[in-house]
C-alpha cells in the first residue's frame, strides 16, 4: 500500500497552493475547498454547442451532481474536466479548467498525467473485453509500472468490493471482462477507475444500468469515497442527486442554469427552469 | 391523405397476412441460396476429386504417405516421385515469409490506423494497395533482374566468402550463392503478402470502438499504451485472420516464386541455394511431363496443395471465431 500513501502525500502540496487561486463558492464554503474549477468553459462540436460559458467549482471532499435533460451537455462538460475532448477531432474547448489552481489545458501540461489524477467512469460500460477481470481492475496500476503481485491483489480485491462486484467475480477473476453482464461490466469499470485512486473522480451516470441493490451500494461507495476525493457525478435520477450530492448543477441546452448546494436546489431553487425540471414538469 | 395513413398504420397489425406470398418468397429465396451455396461446395469437392483421381496412379505406385514422404523426384531415369522436397520448400518459404512480413505489416497498419494524419495515411494506404496490385510475374521479373543480383552481390557473396575463410563447415548449409534460391524467394514472398496483412489489420484496428480507446486514455494511458491495451487485443481476431490468409496466399503463390527459387527438385536444400515449392514444380514441369506417372505425380502434388490451402483457410476461420471478440466475423 506504500504507493497509495505516496500519492496521498504528493497530493497535499498542490492542494495547499490552491488557496490563493480559489474562487468564492456558495455561502459557508471556504476557498481552499475548491479542487477543480472551470472558467468560461465552452465546448463546441463544429457548429453545435456542447456547453457554453460554464464557470463552476468542484469542491474537495464533496460530491457535485450534474443534472439536466438529455442532450443538455452534462457528458460534454464532464469530459472537458479530464481532457477527453482531446480525442474528438471536431470538439473545440475554450476557457479554463483548473485543477488545484493550474490550468489543465495549458500548453505544457501533459494530458496523460492529468488523466492519471482525474479518474473517469463512462456512461457506457467499457471493460477491455479480452483482458481478464483481474487485469481490467489493475490495468491503471500496471500502466504506471506497478508489478508487485501482492499489492495488485490487494488493490484488486478492495476496488472490486467497493464497486460491489467482488462476491460475484471472486472465483472467476481470470475470465475475460467481456464475459460479464452489462451491469457487472459497469461495476467493473467503476472498480477499474477506483483502483488508481484518482484525486478527482468523474462518474457519468454510473448507476444507469444497475439494479436497485447495486445502485444503493454504489451510492454508499460514493458517500464513503467523498471523505478522500472530489467527486462529480452525472445522473438522471433526481432522488439519487438529492441523496448523494452536496452541490448540484443544473444544465439546460448547454448552459449552466443554476449551481448551488443540493439542499437549496431541491427545496428552494432560485430559477424557475430548475424548479420545473426538478418537479418533473419537463425534461 | 393524412387520415388514410393514420388508419393504415393503426391497422397494420390487423391486416391479414398473405401467407402464401411470404411463404413462397421465403421458399424461393431459400432454395436459390441453398443451391448456389451447394454448387460452390460441389465445385470445390469436384476439383479435389479430379485432382485425386488424376493423381491416384502416383498414390497407388508410391502409397499416399509414401508419396508425401518420398524425397526423390526423378522424372528422367528412375521415374521415382516424392513430394517431400516441395512440401518442405512450400512450408519453409511461406512460414518464413509470414514471419518476416508480420511485424513490419502490423507496424504499418498501426501507423495508418492510429498515427498518420489523414492525407499521409491515404497516400501510404494507396501505395501499399498498389504493391498488392502488381502482377506477380512483374514482381518476378523485378526479382530476376534487380533483387536477386543485388542480394548476390551485397549479401550472399560476402557471407559466402566469409564462411569459406572462417567456417568452411557452414558452406553446405549456406549453399550456392547464385542469387536465386530459398532466401530470395522468401523475401519476395514476404514483400508480396505485407499489403494483405496490413490491409486486414488496419481495418480490424479501425473497427475498435472509440469507447475502448477512451477507457484506456481515461486510465492515463499514453498513445502507445492505448494501442497495446485497448486496440490490438480488441482487433486481434482480424489481425490473426489476416496473417493466416496471407500465409495461404504465400503457400499458393506461383509465378514469382517459380521465377526466383532456382527450381532444384531434390534435397539437400540450403539457405541461399535453389529449391522448389509445390506450385513452382507444377508450373515448371507440367508441359514436359510426358510419362503418365510424372503427370499423375504433379496432379497428386496439386491435390496436396489443395488440401493444405483448405486447411489453412479453415484454420483462419477457426482462429477468428475462437479469439475474436466480435463472434467470428472477419472484420
Ligand atoms: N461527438 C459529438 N459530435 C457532435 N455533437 C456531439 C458529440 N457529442 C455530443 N454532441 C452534442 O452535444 C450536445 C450535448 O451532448 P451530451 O452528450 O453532453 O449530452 P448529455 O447531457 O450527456 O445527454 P445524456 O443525458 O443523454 O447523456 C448534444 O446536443 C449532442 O448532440
Ligand atoms: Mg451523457
Amino acid at each position: 500500500m506504500n504507493f497509495i500513501t505516496n500519492i496521498k502525500k504528493n497530493k497535499k502540496e498542490p492542494t495547499e497552493k490552491t488557496s490563493t487561486s480559489a474562487i468564492a463558492g456558495g455561502e459557508g464554503v471556504h476557498p481552499h475547498d475548491v479542487r477543480m474549477e472551470t472558467k468560461n468553459l465552452s465546448v463546441m462540436y463544429g457548429k453545435t454547442v456542447g456547453v457554453k460559458n460554464v464557470s463552476l467549482p468542484v469542491y474537495n471532499e464533496k460530491v457535485t451532481a450534474f443534472i439536466g435533460p438529455s442532450g443538455c451537455g452534462k457528458t460534454t462538460f464532464l469530459r472537458a474536466l479530464n481532457r477527453m475532448h482531446d480525442l474528438t477531432r471536431e470538439a473545440v474547448v475554450t476557457g479554463e479548467v483548473l485543477l488545484d489552481g493550474l490550468d489543465i489545458y495549458a500548453p505544457k501540461v501533459n494530458p496523460v498525467t492529468i488523466r492519471r489524477k482525474i479518474g473517469m467512469v463512462f456512461q457506457k460500460p467499457t471493460p477491455f473485453p479480452t483482458m481478464s477481470i483481474y487485469n481490467n481492475v489493475v490495468a491503471g496500476l500496471k500502466l504506471v509500472g506497478i508489478r508487485d503481485r501482492k499489492l495488485l491483489d490487494e488493490v484488486c480485491e478492495k476496488a472490486l468490493q467497493q464497486a460491489a462486484l467482488w462476491n460475484e467475480v471472486k472465483d472467476r477473476l481470470n475470465t475475460p471482462g467481456g464475459s460479464l453482464s452489462g451491469g457487472q461490466q459497469q461495476r467493473l469499470s467503476i472498480a477499474r477507475a477506483l483502483a488508481i485512486e484518482p484525486e478527482v473522480l468523474l462518474m457519468d451516470e454510473p448507476t444507469s444500468s444497475l439494479d436497485p441493490l447495486s445502485s444503493a451500494k454504489i451510492e454508499e461507495l460514493i458517500h464513503d469515497l467523498k471523505t478522500k476525493y472530489a467527486i462529480a457525478i452525472v445522473t438522471h435520477n433526481m432522488q439519487q442527486a438529492a441523496r448523494v450530492s452536496d452541490y448540484t448543477a443544473f444544465f439546460y441546452v448547454g448552459n449552466l442554469v443554476e449551481f448551488d448546494e443540493t439542499k437549496k436546489i431541491f427545496t428552494n431553487p432560485s430559477n424557475e427552469q430548475t424548479e420545473n425540471y426538478i418537479s418533473g414538469k419537463f425534461g | 391523405m393524412d387520415n388514410k395513413n393514420q388508419k393504415a398504420s393503426r391497422n397494420i397489425s390487423s391486416i391479414p397476412l398473405k401467407a402464401i406470398y411470404r411463404w413462397l418468397g421465403d421458399r424461393i429465396f431459400l432454395v436459390v441460396a441453398f443451391f448456389l451455396g451447394l454448387s460452390i461446395i460441389l465445385l470445390a469437392l469436384g476439383m479435389a476429386l479430379v485432382l485425386y483421381q488424376e493423381g491416384s496412379l502416383s498414390f497407388k505406385e508410391f502409397g499416399f504417405f509414401g508419396f508425401m514422404r518420398g524425397s526423390t523426384w526423378d522424372p528422367g531415369v528412375t521415374l521415382t516421385f516424392g513430394a517431400l522436397p516441395f512440401i518442405f520448400g512450400t512450408v519453409v518459404t511461406s512460414v518464413f515469409a509470414l514471419a518476416i512480413a508480420f511485424f513490419p505489416a502490423l507496424a504499418i497498419a498501426i501507423f495508418l490506423a492510429e498515427y498518420a494524419p489523414r492525407w499521409i495515411g491515404g497516400v501510404i494506404e494507396n501505395l501499399v494497395n498498389l504493391i498488392a496490385a502488381i502482377p506477380s510475374v512483374v514482381v518476378g521479373i523485378w526479382g530476376i533482374f534487380v533483387f536477386a543480383p543485388w542480394m548476390r552481390e551485397k549479401v550472399y557473396m560476402p557471407l559466402w566468402s566469409w564462411s569459406s575463410e572462417n567456417a568452411p563447415a557452414l558452406e553446405p548449409i549456406l549453399g550456392n550463392p547464385i542469387g536465386y534460391g530459398m532466401t530470395t524467394a522468401t523475401i519476395i514472398l514476404a514483400l508480396m503478402i505485407i499489403p494483405f496483412i496490413t490491409a486486414l489489420a488496419k481495418d480490424a484496428m479501425r473497427q475498435v470502438p472509440k469507447e475502448q480507446r477512451e477507457a484506456a486514455y481515461g486510465l492515463g494511458a499514453t498513445r502507445w499504451e492505448v494501442i497495446r491495451m485497448a486496440v490490438i487485443p480488441y482487433a486481434r481476431g482480424g489481425i490473426m485472420a489476416g496473417a493466416i490468409l496471407a500465409l495461404g496466399r504465400a503457400i499458393g503463390e506461383t509465378m514469382a516464386v517459380a521465377m526466383l527459387i532456382g527450381n532444384k527438385n531434390t534435397f539437400p536444400f540450403s539457405i541461399f541455394g535453389p529449391a522448389a515449392t509445390m506450385p513452382s514444380v507444377i508450373i515448371n514441369e507440367f508441359r514436359e511431363a510426358v510419362g503418365n506417372l510424372h503427370l499423375s505425380s504433379l496432379m497428386a502434388i496439386g491435390f496436396i496443395l489443395f488440401i493444405i490451402s483448405l486447411a489453412v483457410n479453415l484454420l483462419a476461420a477457426y482462429i477468428t471465431r475462437k479469439i475474436s471478440i466480435t463472434g467470428g466475423k472477419i472484420l
